[in-house]
């Protein structure tokens, strides 16, 4: 399908204190977005802002990007679905260019971790799960995604080691990537030996909290054939979600709504797993990049772990994922995240990546989930 | 009892369903069901979104369960920090309710694997605060 495309890409440096204002952070992703764009920000028809608003100092923070980068009067609106805000945003700005609303549509991602002390940001965690019934207990992100892994564990055997593996090949890429909060390699026994947060999962396991803009600016096929040298089209979208609660959840080795998300996307673009050249998935933790390689149909429940002993999921192997690093060498500014991964993809597509350029890509795939497998998306584009 | 008592950290202070409060300090843990259609709902729900009816029965999570997953969690959000490390995890329960909560301290760590037989009971805490935890059954 050839309706919809993405025409510019951009993030900024993330990291864990920016030391700029929000509205300066965003700004660092939109000017590399429209670098080179045979277009302004007059012809900019709508924009989107994505963040998880429990983070922000501001309130309503889409009236101050929507200024700041001088758009106004055009419309400007927030969507949120925690960590995966800004791939909801895509779909939302797909929505609105598909029905001949509008022709051009910015999505800014951002977070500014650091506005709040870590003791603030600690206690806003504690409120990421169902307030009523869960979070007394003191359930927190890395302890949602730790069940997650003891049941991999328990279920197909799947071991620590597999699961430090993933942060090894991230950090590698990482290393690379200009951008990245942590440019460093790590070793499996660097990965071993950090410090437990929830077991199975060690400090090395997790990616970290850091500030971040990212952008993408989304196009009709008649405005995009005319201001970029390569469109990159938007070929399949699925969106999902699964329980707030823990124990609403039927499956605990896998995500459900990344499963729905993937099929949907899938089907749309007429594609399957064996088509996708290069992926970009939400690795928050080790062990959610492997839940992604089955969830997307990479690999059969239970069997992911091969693809990364294996190393098929190097740049050059059979399967490239999150070759530039993903959010365990990047950090996670929650809404600025799958903007990010969009940007990735897209510069695999042009042949444009720097960390490491997948060869002959043509197809991509995002997959960005928010909270502990309570929203999830999966885009997959085309050159 | 109102559900600011519920947990080392409560975040809600109203609920119809405060009764389960009740309940926990009668020593049962309690769930409900619709009358109408008779799904069965953990967390309780004083709702049924499919017959768009409030009349439930409140009925006692009993009898053996299985614990499914687990974590221990060395760093607690605000408010938790004195607590760590505890431990997290999630059960099946007859008539397929599955509970999320925390494992008594009572348990030795390197007793707990997926698969073990458990129990939902009623704890108290301090400050007057109550919950419920899994046992070893």
């Amino acid at each position: 399908m050839d309706d919809v495309a993405i025409i510019g890409v951009g993030q900024s440096v993330f990291a864990r204190k920016c030391g700029v204002s929000v509205k300066e952070l965003c700004f660092d992703a939109y000017r590399e977005a429209m670098d080179g764009l045979d277009l302004t920000n007059r012809d900019i028809d709508a924009s989107i802002t994505c963040s998880a608003p429990e983070y922000d100092k501001q309130r309503t923070p889409s009236g101050l990007i929507s200024e700041y980068l001088e758009l106004t009067p055009k419309p400007a609106f927030y969507v949120e679905s925690v960590c995966s805000s800004s791939t909801t945003g895509l779909r939302v700005a797909w929505s609105l260019i598909k029905s001949g609303l509008h022709k051009v549509v910015a999505v800014v991602g951002f977070q500014k971790m650091s506005e709040l002390s870590s003791r603030e940001a600690a206690e806003r965690m504690g409120r990421g799960a169902d307030i009523m019934w869960e979070s007394p207990f003191g359930i927190t992100m890395p302890s949602g995604y730790a069940m997650f892994a003891q049941a991999h564990m328990a279920e197909y055997g799947t071991t620590e080691e597999q699961l430090a593996l993933v942060r090894v090949k991230n950090a590698g890429y990482g290393a690379k990537n200009p951008k990245a909060t942590y440019r460093k390699e790590l070793t499996l026994e660097d990965v071993m030996a950090s410090a437990v947060i929830a077991t199975p999962l060690k400090l090395y396991d997790a990616c970290a909290n850091a500030d971040g803009s990212s952008c993408i600016i989304v196009a009709s096929a008649d405005v995009a054939r005319n201001v970029c040298k390569i469109p990159i089209w938007i070929a399949g979208l699925g969106a999902a979600t699964d329980t707030m609660t823990m124990s609403g959840r039927k499956s605990v080795t896998g995500l459900s709504c990344a499963q729905h998300a993937a099929r949907q996307a899938y089907e749309m673009a007429g594609l399957g797993p064996a088509d996708i050249d290069v992926a970009e998935v939400h690795d928050c933790f080790t062990i959610s990049e492997l839940l992604a390689y089955e969830d997307l149909g990479f690999a059969r429940p239970g069997e992911g772990v091969k693809l990364i002993e294996e190393k098929q999921t190097y740049a050059d192997g059979k399967m490239p994922v999150n070759v530039d690093g993903g959010l365990l060498s990047k950090g996670h500014p929650i809404g600025a995240t799958g903007g990010s991964q969009v940007r990735t993809i897209v510069r695999q597509l042009r042949e444009e990546a720097t960390e490491a350029q997948v060869k002959d890509a043509e197809i991509g795939l995002v997959h960005n989930i928010g909270g502990v497998g309570q929203y999830g998306n999966v885009v997959i584009l085309r050159r | 009892m109102g559900f600011e008592n519920f947990g080392t950290v409560s975040f809600t202070a109203e609920s119809k369903a405060e009764d389960f409060l009740s309940y926990l300090e009668q020593g049962k843990v309690m769930t409900t069901r619709c009358k109408k259609c008779g799904t069965s709902y953990f967390p309780p729900k004083m709702d049924c979104p499919a017959c768009l009816d409030s009349e439930m029965e409140w009925f006692e999570i009993k009898g053996d369960g299985k614990l499914v997953t687990y974590t221990v969690v060395h760093y607690g959000p605000s408010g938790f920090e004195d607590e760590a490390p505890y431990t997290l995890g999630i059960g099946d329960f007859e008539g397929g309710l599955r509970v999320f909560g925390r494992i008594s301290k009572d348990v030795n760590e390197s007793d707990i694997k997926a698969g073990m037989g458990i129990k939902v009971v009623p704890v108290k805490l301090p400050g007057d605060k109550i919950a419920y935890e899994f046992k070893k059954a």
